[in-house]
């Protein structure tokens, strides 16, 4: 399955982001080297996911594991099977019916296995090139794995290029702003403010206007 | 593999620019050590660029017929796609860009089959008589007048402009005996309108003084221009005779064209990022910004000198 993945993302998508959409990256750098780590990003795209793990080259595509939504990614068996094996998602229940200990079970393997935990704060895609208010499931998410670092990433463009509930594929330049890295922290108000300035300085250094 | 456009003269012409690029990279090199107190990182990734696009632009002119086509369609592809990505665009008008988009295929393809009636009216008749209707269709009335004018003035310029060099390929009477290959006009204009941008940067920087246009673009100056002009048709004596069937008066005629034009191009864009507030069109060329900011010039030069070599030689 490592073959298939692999070739996939070397044949298909990366020639398909780098060529027919562009990226301008800024910063890579920033970009987490190794695992474990989380990277959080704003949410506009099915394209989104696609973009952050073009960020990461080679080999190390194994170790990047996107936390998607299982009512979505998981709804036949043959989304099922691309999202689990292909895309490598970490299923994710997103309206557990009662306080659930496992629920984030599978980001906890990932990230003692040392893998990059994708997140989108968000939730869903929600409005075009808009960023919504963030969910505070990460502050508890990372309750129990204080010490990862989180990496904050903006997008901007792929909104415009794939927005949801459109088929139609639309080529635009996508800006990706790569942010420092930063810790947990037990205040859930301080941090969730702290995602939430990080995000919106990434945003607002582009200075896109809206899209209308 | 046979090179069939490989002729002697372009020969002569690539080895040229080969020496320039490395008596370009020798004297960075040289001014980077010697003068460690100056900051040289910019102009060391503008040659390094240059050197990528030097290859990739001879092996796809000089390879194959239809490799070259692809690759200038794909080369008005990303600069449709850098200026559509920077100017602000309707969300309900969206499927307008993705048919702007496919204007690009459509007008390579009656470059492929040569014909030049439906080439040369295909963008500014058939696309703009197209592309509002397709608007009508979606209904959205605000914005019409903004995203029509903005995505026709971009096919105009990055794809009509631009398609002009891959028509010089087709042009009849060019394939055959005649010196004058597609292929030797297609280096001819390139090398000379890319030259020029350089050789009125660097007038500019050594003697500038006087602004030309300041409120549009501060750094072009008339020395600089009229040092690029000299420049430009010396370069273009030097390069007429190996890739052009140009008597004296067209090549001095050309060269002065092509320098003027080229600045035109040049601040034609400009004027755009300003009105946008940007500086650089993009990121994807390491020290020269985006793809807008190195064919700029190319928009206003390709389309003038095809109708200048079509009406005087090939008419």
């Amino acid at each position: 399955m490592k073959i298939v993945r692999r070739l996939f993302f070397t044949i298909i998508i990366r020639p398909f982001i780098l060529i027919i959409l562009g990226l301008n990256v800024r910063r890579p750098e920033n970009l987490p080297t190794e695992g474990p780590a989380i990277l959080v990003a704003n949410h506009n795209s099915h394209l989104d996911t696609l973009v952050l793990m073009t960020l990461f080259k080679g080999k190390k595509i194994h170790g990047i594991r996107p936390v998607a939504a299982a009512d979505y990614f998981l709804k036949n068996k043959w989304l099922a099977w691309f999202s689990l094996h292909i895309m490598h998602i970490i299923p994710l229940n997103r309206r557990p019916k009662r306080r659930d200990e496992s629920l984030f079970q599978g980001v906890y393997d990932a990230l003692d296995q040392n893998e990059i935990v994708i997140l989108f704060p968000e939730g869903s895609r929600g409005e075009p090139e808009k960023v919504s208010r963030l969910k505070s499931g990460i502050y508890y998410l990372l309750r129990e794995r204080p010490d990862v670092p989180v990496y904050p990433v903006f997008m901007h463009g792929l909104g415009k290029s794939l927005p949801k509930g459109e088929a139609l594929f639309v080529p635009f330049f996508c800006d990706v702003f790569v942010g420092e890295s930063f810790a947990w922290h037990s205040d859930k108000k301080t941090f969730m403010t702290t995602v939430e300035t990080q995000m919106e300085e990434l945003a607002n250094e582009g200075g896109f206007t809206a899209w209308e | 593999m046979k090179i069939a456009a490989l002729s002697q003269e372009i020969m002569i012409v690539l080895i040229g620019i080969l020496l320039l690029l490395i008596v370009s990279s020798l004297t960075a090199f040289i001014l980077t050590k010697t003068k460690p107190e100056k900051d040289f990182t910019e102009i060391n990734l503008r040659i390094k660029s240059w050197w990528m696009m030097a290859t990739v632009f001879t092996f796809a002119i000089l390879i194959n017929h239809n490799i070259s086509l692809i690759f200038l369609a794909f080369l008005c592809f990303l600069a449709l796609k850098e200026y559509l990505s920077l100017i602000p665009t309707h969300r309900a008008h969206r499927q307008i860009l993705f048919w702007a988009y496919l204007a690009i295929p459509i007008q390579f393809y009656w470059i492929y089959i040569g014909w030049y009636g439906m080439f040369i009216i295909f963008i500014p008749v058939y696309m703009f008589l197209f592309l509002p209707i397709r608007m009508l269709l979606i209904g959205e009335n605000k914005g019409f007048l903004r995203t029509m004018g903005s995505v026709h003035w971009g096919l105009m310029l990055m794809v009509f402009g631009l398609s002009h060099l891959a028509y010089l390929l087709v042009l009849p009477g060019t394939t055959g005996a005649n010196v004058a290959s597609g292929t030797g006009l297609v280096l001819y204009i390139v090398i000379l309108t890319q030259c020029n941008d350089v050789a009125q940067f660097m007038w500019g920087k050594t003697l500038g003084k006087h602004k030309v246009l300041p409120r549009v673009s501060p750094n072009k100056t008339w020395e600089g221009l009229l040092g690029g002009i000299a420049t430009t048709m010396g370069l273009a004596l030097l390069l007429a005779p190996l890739l052009t069937p140009f008597a004296l008066w067209s090549t001095l005629f050309s060269g002065f064209a092509i320098s003027l034009a080229g600045f035109i191009g040049d601040v034609n864009i400009s004027s755009l990022k300003r009105d946008l507030g940007i500086k650089d069109s993009g990121q994807t060329i390491p020290g020269h910004g985006g793809i807008l900011d190195r064919v700029d010039s190319l928009t206003y030069t390709a389309p003038l000198f095809l109708h200048f070599v079509r009406y005087f030689y090939f008419g």
